[in-house]
């Protein structure tokens, strides 16, 4: 029962498709679709200090951090969008967003 | 050792059956607090591989402000929820379809191709792991405020942007609310407020 790299790569692997997997079935909820998307940028994030850890390379962690930064501005940004389009139109549905073409 | 291994497979456990339960609750609330038992959880994975400043910053930053933003969205918008969890069926298959292929694809990448780690040549940008007496913050510490500096301060504009962008982006002035104007207060003066009139005796105002 050694838990080596390969374990938390596969752990990464399973959020990484549930993530994928969580995009293509709530096609209608946008809210649900940024959650997906942070689960997929914590299974990057599982993988990137995993690596660090067994490569024995810190910079792996630092780039983690920055990868957490990211995340953090792009689910800020994201809310406030989806705010300002739920005030404007009333729904959060993703089909009526193409409607802001042109 | 073996507690290691247990513990491991009990996080691990977790944050897949909460991701499930994140993608498929029915009600968002749901979501987001299956969304938070996930992120511990992982907390969880970080500190068994050794970064436990990263585990803690995760726990702050996701727990603490990322989720409860998303359970303030959820909780702000009066949205039927029900409604838009129609068609869940329908996408089932190309999604799940899609999922399946690329664990599959990720699966043997990591069992066929196999990552040989041992056996990887010394990178001259390496950071070495710090010795048993440096915590993990001070080495992390050593290493961003020195080599990675300028991606800090980047990271820090981003931030800012990100910042401005939500408060430009979600900000409003709307009419026929009021609201104190301090600079309006201050620079009223005596001839806007006060009105001496000259009333003759016997006539009234």
């Amino acid at each position: 029962m050694d838990i080596g790299l390969t374990h938390y790569l596969s752990v990464a692997a399973i959020l990484f498709s549930l993530g994928i997997f969580g995009i293509f079935v709530n096609r209608k909820n946008v809210i649900i679709i940024l959650m997906s998307i942070e689960l997929m940028l914590l299974a990057v994030n599982i993988n990137l200090v995993a690596f660090s850890t067994a490569l024995g390379d810190m910079v792996g962690q630092v780039f983690a951090m920055f990868v957490l930064t990211v995340a953090a501005a792009e689910a800020a940004i994201g809310l406030a969008i989806l705010v300002v389009y739920y005030r404007n139109r009333g729904s959060i549905e993703v089909e009526d967003i193409h409607l802001m073409q042109g | 050792m073996i507690v290691q291994g247990l513990v491991f497979y009990l996080f691990a456990a977790i944050v897949v059956v909460s991701g499930v339960m994140v993608i498929s609750a029915r009600n968002p609330v749901h979501s987001v607090l299956f969304l938070i038992l996930a992120f511990f959880n992982s907390a969880g994975l970080f500190v068994l591989m050794g970064a436990e400043f990263l585990a803690m910053i995760l726990i702050i930053v996701y727990v603490g402000a990322v989720a409860v933003l998303f359970l303030f969205v959820v909780m702000m918008l009066d949205v039927n929820f029900v409604q838009l969890r129609e068609g869940f069926l329908q996408y089932l298959p190309v999604g799940g379809l899609i999922g399946i292929i690329l664990f599959v694809e990720l699966l043997l990448v990591l069992g066929g191709a196999g990552v040989t780690v041992e056996g990887a040549p010394a990178n001259a940008l390496a950071a070495p792991m710090p010795a048993a007496n440096v915590t993990n913050t001070e080495a992390l510490g050593a290493l961003l405020y020195t080599k990675y500096v300028y991606l800090f301060q980047a990271a820090g504009m981003v931030l800012l942007v990100a910042m401005i962008g939500a408060i430009v982006l979600t900000h409003r002035t709307r009419p026929g609310v009021r609201r104190q104007n301090i600079s309006d207060q201050v620079g009223r003066r005596r001839e806007d407020g006060v009105e001496l009139k000259k009333i003759q005796p016997g006539q009234g105002a």
